[in-house]
């Protein structure tokens, strides 16, 4: 893959094809629409194009006054001790990007996040959509090989998400056995509004943390969550969506596939339904292939009237009788539960651009490719 | 083509089918037929060679190798197929993704095949998902097109299909069996369940067999049993031996 005379020196071969496995083609660099950081150096970020800003956070709060209101503002500072190790750091790293007015750009820009240190990185990433704007992201987040113990991902980001705007953040993860990621995400979407957000883990992580917050606070407003995760032995994923619905016909769907090959999942969900005329659903669909742990609570808290909450929660193995029925076709045993599984992570996720869909299905189909 | 002799079949600790005799040569369609509960699908379930039915004698013999030992999926290989009577839902996996895995065509050939049996549109649903019973029996003729085995096995190919779609199923499946084709030229063979006999308007069946009690009481023409059936009921032909 042909690199800019930037990235070729910081970026090694095998940093590049971490990368490509978060969803990140370098090779279209060059182009605006594209965020690098490794560590806390940002290597390559954009500029205004069809639309779009995508500037390094420190830049565009010099650059920006009014960034200011949106900056600690839908995250609290004082929210844990990640947030007060995010917003305590003098330089902060991390992108912002803003989509102007009316501007629709289908194609996805893309955010890579690389740890190449056994140390902890610090980003934290301010989202904008102007009234009426279209914006995809998609952030692949990795770490080199040779980061061990001691490496860890701390990302704060906040998205707004205004009037008739759209906002898509997905998010594939290719970190190491020994890193801890703990991303601290919510985001406020205003009348007819829409965000997606969509999270995607195939490979080893020490631990994961995250309870990402939608707070549906305009007319008719829209999210959904949605994650596909398979945790290897080891491997702690700690992983939750919640949303608050605060504006009448606002809706939201949280949903997650999870598989454990050993590792500990636990998936939380939590819907409050705070105004009539609202409606929200969790699912959660877990298989246990090895024995380890997924651990579904799936919360929804309806307070008035008027306000439409359910959730569906399954944990389980695959049923011998699906096996055979594949079988019965010409599967091989190991062809007919690889196929099953496929079928059980396939998440459809309405509104996603096919460019960001695929994706999230070639980060799928690796694994199994790996034989999950 | 197939050939089960002395089958003694257990599901758990139960004996279900009791000393099963039945031989079903190249080009034949032979018929199965008894009351409900009888072992007629567990006779075909025992055929494919799922693991909850377990032979405790006797031996399945297909083109002369016995296969009571093989896995479901080396049986596919070898050209056994079966059209289910309640098949399982499988969620995330579209139809059309299965078709393609199963299959030896083209995505064209297989997108005719789905035309072919008002299909078409199932091909990005996920396989069973709400299907309604006609649907499900026109799924399953789909995936037998797709796989072309030489031996079909149908569990009652009509229940749940409406009046429009019976005769399309009924083409479907003669085409499976080859009847289109000479009688010389026929290879294909199959083994039909059916509690109505409307197939029979489309197949013509070489034998009729009558399942009772977990056994195969009685041999012969598929339309006379079927007669006897409708004017007398079960009762007489339980006591043939």
């Amino acid at each position: 893959m042909p690199l800019g005379n930037n990235l070729a020196s910081e970026l090694s071969e095998d940093d590049t094809e971490r990368i490509s496995q978060s969803g990140i083609d370098l090779s279209r660099v060059s182009s605006c629409a594209t965020y690098v950081q490794k560590d806390e150096d940002v290597l390559h970020s954009g500029c205004v194009d069809n639309g779009i800003e995508v500037l390094p956070v420190q830049k565009a709060l010099e650059m920006y006054d009014w960034l200011r209101e949106y900056c600690w503002n839908v995250v609290p500072k004082d929210k844990d001790d990640i947030t007060k190790y995010v917003a305590a750091q003098k330089n902060p790293a991390g992108y912002v990007i803003i989509a102007k007015k009316g501007s629709k750009n289908i194609f996805p820009i893309q955010a890579c996040v690389y740890l190449g240190r056994n140390q902890i990185q610090h980003v934290h990433n301010i989202i904008i959509a102007e009234e009426g704007a279209e914006l995809h992201i998609i952030s692949g987040c990795a770490s080199a090989h040779h980061v061990g113990k001691g490496g860890a991902h701390y990302g704060v980001s906040e998205f707004y998400v205004k009037k008739d705007a759209k906002v898509s953040f997905t998010m594939i993860h290719t970190w190491g056995e020994e890193i801890d990621v703990f991303p601290r995400s919510a985001s406020i979407i205003e009348e007819n509004g829409v965000f997606l957000s969509n999270y995607v883990c195939m490979k080893p992580v020490h631990k994961v943390q995250m309870y990402p917050t939608a707070y549906l606070k305009g007319k008719n407003s829209v999210a959904r969550f949605s994650s596909v995760v398979i945790a290897t032995p080891e491997s702690t994923m700690d992983l939750g969506s919640r949303a608050v619905l605060e504006a009448e016909g606002a809706s939201a769907e949280l949903i997650t596939r999870a598989i454990t090959l050993g590792g500990t999942i636990i998936s939380r969900g939590h819907v409050l339904g705070k105004v009539s005329g609202t409606r929200g659903h969790l699912e959660c669909k877990g298989l246990i292939l090895k024995d380890g742990i997924i651990y579904a609570i799936p919360e929804i808290e309806g307070s008035v009237v008027g306000t439409e909450l359910s959730h569906e929660a399954a944990v389980g193995k695959i049923a011998k009788e699906e096996i055979e029925y594949l079988m019965a076709r010409g599967l091989s045993e190991e062809v007919a539960t690889a196929t099953i599984i496929r079928g059980f992570l396939d998440v459809k996720i309405a509104g996603l651009p096919e460019a960001l869909q695929s994706q999230i299905d070639s980060a799928i189909d690796s694994a199994e490719k790996a034989g999950f | 083509m197939l050939e089960v002799q002395n089958l003694n079949v257990q599901v758990g600790d139960r004996e279900v089918l009791h000393d099963i005799n039945l031989e079903i040569p190249d080009g034949e369609t032979h018929v199965l037929m008894g009351p409900n509960g009888t072992g007629k699908s567990t006779l075909l379930s025992t055929i494919m060679g799922f693991g909850n039915y377990t032979v405790t004698k006797g031996t399945i013999l297909f083109r002369g190798k016995d296969i009571t030992g093989l896995s479901v999926h080396e049986r596919a290989e070898l050209g056994i197929g079966l059209m289910f009577q309640r098949p399982p839902t499988i969620s995330g996996l579209k139809l059309g993704t299965l078709l393609k895995a199963t299959s030896k065509k083209t995505p064209e050939e297989v997108r005719k095949y789905a035309e072919k049996v008002n299909m078409g549109q199932f091909l990005e649903r996920d396989v069973n998902k709400g299907f309604s019973g006609g649907e499900i029996k026109r799924s399953e003729v789909l995936q037998l097109m797709v796989q072309n085995p030489d031996f079909i096995m149908l569990d009652e190919p009509e229940s749940g299909v409406d009046m429009e779609n019976i005769s399309v199923m009924g083409a479907a499946i003669g085409g499976l069996l080859e009847k289109d084709q000479n009688i010389v030229r026929r290879k294909k063979s199959g083994l039909i369940i059916t509690h109505t006999g409307f197939i029979l308007d489309f197949i013509d069946a070489d034998k009729g067999h009558m399942m009772c009690d977990g056994t195969i009481k009685c041999h012969g023409n598929a339309r006379e049993i079927l007669k006897e059936i409708k004017e007398r009921g079960y009762r007489e032909c339980m006591q043939c031996h």
